[in-house]
């Protein structure tokens, strides 16, 4: 199947970055919010990203009017009815991703192929509630999606061939690096990831070593370009609370549930960059690359 | 700051050459005992009382077993280290210093300073088994031999995407088969023994690994 409109679902961080990468591809993007103040946002941040491409001498400045001119956002799902794909990035909530899922359905025409931008969900649960769970295929990107190349691709239980190897071709045709991953829970990067971020808390909770010492240790020994706390403070301590619970709710294996002090930090604001302060005490927030 | 080395045998932190060993004096206030015999030497190191800082090389051992142990007070001036090394790969530039409870300020700065001085990094930590990165990365590692043999994704694209999704150099089943997978067993079994937690059970792969090196 030929995919040549790209539909959005969300415009956060995830949404506004998988935007970026398709829009950039030459794809016609439509990304659909029910909030107009988060598209602003989203478009506000998009041309801050394109304008630091032109700067950087990525891009030209016609290079961004024609990815600009074929990127448009809209507050009624029903402007994705044009889309022969749709990626769907928003809460990470099974009732809220079918509400979504059975709009699009009832929107979108039958070749339209639905994907699930999901971390930690199960992409046969979503896709058992999207009224096509045979054209559903899970696409995680990573973040910062307009930057990272690596896409994890995983079939549903359902999930047709034709399906999974028209998504397949669209992720590489956008430029980006697809792997193939099991629908298990956490998929490939966050199943490893959460556990050693959660493990890494644990050494800080047991008195093992300082935060800042935790983090040298793990770039200068094992070559890692951030410590996994440096890490955490970036994502968001609540993030990872929610990320860590979903996955331990998946698998129920004792290194996924959040260690106490992470909803101590939370409870006192300490969440990371966000707050200025997490395992580490910082100055400012910002969007990455451009 | 001024320093012997004191090498009792074969040393995993320092096989070879390095900065630091050229570096060491005949005598000086602080001494690094390197080697499989630190635990005697110490023992019948002269004047240990008054050396800013005894410097020891640990394996899998705890300070503690050097040192003795005293109610969470334990205020000596050795210090353990280890640098960090996995498997037959080359040891790395992080020096993993163990003190304890009360180790004074100016020990821990002489220790700082030497290695520092040697070109090598350093992270402090407890006298924990496992210290900081095998303490860390063991379970991550047996994760991905265990995943691997479920079927979650090739070798390949298990490599693969930790490599491009989170920076790291090299993925882990790389990493283990090309230091060693029989090394990870014996990290790992040493640290399964120590603490009882599943997640440091050796994984089948590196249990085969170590069975294989054996025949």
């Amino acid at each position: 199947m030929s995919i040549k409109t790209v539909g959005v679902v969300g415009s956060g961080t995830m949404g506004a970055g998988i935007a970026i990468v398709a829009a950039r591809a030459g794809f016609r993007t439509i990304v659909y919010d029910s909030h107009a103040d988060a598209l602003e946002r989203a478009r506000g941040q998009t041309e801050g990203f394109f304008a630091k491409s032109v700067e950087r001498g990525k891009l030209t400045q016609a290079e961004v009017a024609a990815i600009m001119g074929g990127l448009s956002a809209t507050t009624d799902i029903a402007g994705l009815a044009a889309c022969d794909i749709v990626i769907e990035a928003v809460f990470e909530d099974l009732a809220v991703k079918h509400a979504v899922c059975a709009e699009l359905d009832r929107v979108c025409p039958p070749h339209t192929i639905f994907a699930s931008n999901t971390s930690t969900l199960s992409i046969t649960e979503i896709a058992a509630g999207s009224g096509r769970d045979d054209r559903f295929v899970g696409m995680h990107f990573c973040l910062p999606a307009q930057l990272m190349k690596l896409v994890e691709m995983s079939p549903g239980l359902r999930t047709s061939e034709d399906t999974f190897q028209s998504a397949w071709g669209f992720c590489k045709a956008m430029g980006q690096i697809p792997v193939k991953t099991k629908d298990n829970p956490g998929f490939i990067l966050n199943y490893f990831l959460v556990p050693f971020n959660n493990d890494a808390i644990r050494l800080v909770e047991a008195g093992v070593a300082d935060p800042a010492d935790i983090d040298r240790a793990v770039k200068t020994g094992l070559g890692y370009p951030m410590g996994p706390l440096e890490l955490l403070d970036l994502v968001g301590l609540d993030t990872h609370l929610l990320v860590a619970e979903a996955l331990y709710a998946a698998t129920h294996e004792a290194r996924a549930a959040p260690p106490p002090l992470v909803k101590r930090m939370i409870a006192a604001g300490q969440l990371g960059r966000k707050t200025a302060q997490g395992f580490y005490t910082h100055r400012k927030n910002a969007m990455f690359g451009g | 700051m001024f320093y012997e080395v004191i090498d009792t045998g074969e040393s995993r932190s320092f096989p070879g050459p390095h900065a630091l060993l050229e570096k060491a004096e005949k005598a000086g206030e602080a001494v690094v005992i390197i080697g499989g015999s630190v635990g005697k030497a110490l023992q019948t190191l002269d004047g240990a009382e008054r050396r800013t800082a005894i410097l020891i090389e640990l394996g899998t051992e705890n300070l503690g077993a050097h040192t003795g142990e005293a109610r969470g007070a334990e205020s000596s001036n050795v210090l353990g280290f280890a640098r960090f090394r996995l498997g037959t790969a080359p040891p790395t530039a992080l020096v993993e210093l163990v003190r304890e409870p009360h180790t004074s300020g100016a020990a821990l700065a002489a220790a700082k300073e030497i290695f520092e001085a040697a070109g090598l990094q350093v992270a402090i930590c407890g006298d924990f088994d496992g210290r900081i990165l095998d303490r860390l990365v063991r379970p991550y590692y047996n994760a991905a031999l265990r995943r691997l043999d479920e079927g979650l994704a090739s070798a390949e694209d298990l490599d693969t995407t930790l490599r491009l999704g989170l920076g790291y150099p090299e993925g882990p089943i790389s990493l283990l088969t090309r230091t060693g997978l029989e090394h990870h067993y014996d990290v790992t079994r040493a640290l399964y023994e120590a603490l009882g937690d599943p997640a440091y059970a050796p994984a089948r792969r590196a249990r085969v690994a170590k069975q294989r090196s054996k025949t």
